[in-house]
């Protein structure tokens, strides 16, 4: 073995001292570009945020003067900006059990052996590692009221012309959004739930099976508690990626038709860039980090009470 | 749920599971390939009432534009950045998993405040870093992005090489201690090819997540290092969608992807659950 023939040869040397100290501190030698680099870019900004969130910095003055809960006060007057959260509420409220409910009904079609089966798996995930803005664009083509495919598909089926202004019309932009994320996402879901689903304990199965337990029986008695933590951690890596909803609604609507599907990253964003409402933007940014911090502790907290 | 006594009822649910899972397929492939068909159409057929679901022939006219233009600059910008970005989360993000894992540096609470930075919405940060960065003039510069794309991927890498570290034998690096080998020797020699596959896992998450941002490279770039996500957007626009060179940047933009995810299938679900299912 090479190996031990070095580690003979290692035996010999002597550490210099600028050696043994490097040694000593390595653990904290070795954490410490690393945490830099989260403060620098973690940290710092929100830092510096949290105090321009409390001054009066706008596009046309920048009054560095402490104005204390202003902007925060008038957050709550803000009607677009609650109007915002409501649009990614509704978002996250209908795509959410929609991916999770698909994922789990895909899994379940996958989960004996078939031959192929890597194959299928394989393909099925293409759609959730494509660039969301990509996954916006392409069904930005597929929904065109003129050259996409979708309006073709539904006139087929429904035997007369259906023309469709998708990512306009009010009463259509809603379910083209959650179209386009149920597509990317559910998939997602279901390489989690097929992972979780052929972790369960086959002994069990097996003896349901023998007593002649009914399908929903199994399921309620013994998949469904081994695979809630599974979905637990789904849901939860999903569900905040939905209330930071951005690319997909970019590519699609752009907050449109007028501010319709503007969501509250969208808000942010037009706050920030194209109003430079600097400090207004820095307070929004606290809301929308206190209300991330509050969901992802509350999920947490059930999640160690389930177990 | 096995059923199967006769082996005509198992053929035939066998049957029905392949149609189940044809059709399943087909519904999430289909966006998939009209991109890709479409990159391939002249303007002729992409304009066509009703449309043709399949090109009159191949031809790559689109691509053409996006070489002729330049236009493809955006795709080497996004290798530049999402490359040195993840190379260098991966080797710092080690490190300090290592640490993090063996020596128990900062306790459960410094693991869990750099899980948590994974948690900060990125429209949250990303205005202060944009006035940030004018100060120190790094907006549309290569450093900036990757200093961004490198904290971002960080507590990821550090958070999963965790898990994988915590699974090496605790006895091989003793030994190798024992046998006169220093810290960084064990940790070159006998660690880092002891993780090399989750390494490997690892490292294309980070370069996905890096290759497929907007948010911090609309902000971030103006002219010269824009990624393709902020190019493709750039064709969008009321009547005039470019649709051919839409189609084209996006596949572009997809084959690495999917280069990348077919050869690291077996690490997926880890490496998108956050290692809370091992794969």
């Amino acid at each position: 073995m090479t190996l031990s023939a070095s580690l003979n040869g290692a035996e010999q040397r002597r550490p210099s001292r600028l050696g043994r100290m490097l040694e000593d501190r390595l653990p904290y030698l070795i954490v410490a570009p690393a945490i830099l680099i989260l403060l620098l870019v973690g940290l710092f900004p929100l830092i510096y945020s949290l105090i321009v969130s409390f001054q009066r910095i706008t596009m046309t003055e920048n009054d560095t003067s402490f104005v204390g809960f202003l902007n925060y006060a008038e957050l709550f007057r803000d009607a677009r900006l609650w109007a915002a959260l409501g649009h990614t509420a509704i978002i996250t409220a209908i795509a959410l059990p929609l991916e999770l409910l698909i994922g789990f009904l895909m899994a379940q079609l996958f989960i004996d052996r078939m031959p192929g089966r890597q194959l299928f798996v394989a393909l099925l995930v293409l759609p959730t590692v494509i660039s969301p803005i990509v996954a916006g664009a392409t069904w930005r083509l597929m929904f065109d009221i003129r050259f996409g495919p979708i309006g073709e598909i539904l006139s087929f089926i429904a035997g007369e012309p259906v023309r469709i202004l998708w990512t306009v019309n009010p009463a259509y932009v809603y379910p083209a959004i959650v179209i386009c994320e149920v597509w990317q996402w559910s998939p997602f879901m279901f390489l989690l739930l097929l992972a979780a689903l052929s972790n369960v304990d086959q002994s069990q199965l097996e003896a349901a099976e023998i007593d002649g337990a009914s399908y929903l029986r199994v399921l309620r008695a013994i998949v469904l508690p081994a695979i809630a933590p599974v979905v637990a951690v789904a849901c939860l890596i999903r569900g905040l990626d939905l209330v930071r909803i951005f690319d997909i609604i970019w590519a699609l609507t752009e907050g449109g038709p007028g501010s319709r599907t503007e969501t509250i990253s969208l808000y942010t964003y037009v706050q920030g860039f194209s109003q430079f409402e600097t400090s207004y933007t820095a307070a929004i940014s606290f809301l929308v980090i206190a209300l991330l911090t509050l969901i992802t502790t509350l999920v947490l907290k059930r999640m160690e009470l389930a177990r | 749920m096995r059923v199967g006594k006769l082996p005509a009822r198992k053929a035939r649910i066998l049957a029905l599971r392949y149609l189940g899972a044809g059709v399943v397929t087909l519904l999430f492939l289909f966006p998939v390939y009209w991109l890709f068909m479409i990159s391939f159409k002249t303007p002729d057929e992409i304009y066509h009432v009703p449309p043709l679901w399949i090109p009159g022939q191949i031809q790559f006219s689109n691509y053409y534009v996006l070489f002729k233009d330049g236009d493809v600059l955006a795709i080497l910008n996004s290798l530049i950045v999402a490359g040195a970005s993840s190379g260098i989360a991966i080797v710092l993000g080690t490190l300090c998993a290592y640490s993090l894992a063996r020596f128990g540096t900062g306790g459960e609470n410094l693991a869990m405040w750099i899980i948590s930075q994974r948690m900060i919405p990125p429209i949250a940060v990303v205005f202060p870093i944009f006035l940030i960065y004018v100060y120190f003039g790094l907006v549309d510069g290569y450093f900036g992005l990757i200093l961004i794309y490198t904290a971002f991927n960080l507590p990821y890498v550090i958070w999963m090489m965790r898990g994988y570290i915590v699974d090496v034998p605790l006895e091989l690096e003793e030994s190798a201690l024992v046998d006169g080998l220093n810290r960084w020797e064990v940790i070159w020699k006998i660690v880092f090819p002891m993780v090399r596959a989750g390494l490997m896992a690892t490292s294309v998450f980070t370069f996905v997540f890096a290759w497929n941002d907007f948010l911090f490279a609309l902000v971030l770039t103006r002219t010269e290092v824009i990624t393709f996500p902020v190019m493709l957007t750039h064709y969008f626009g009321g009547q005039s969608n470019f649709w051919g060179k839409i189609a084209a940047m996006s596949v572009l933009g997809t084959l690495p992807i999917f280069v990348a995810v077919s050869v690291m299938q077996r690490y997926l679900v880890r490496g998108i659950s956050l290692g809370a299912v091992k794969g």
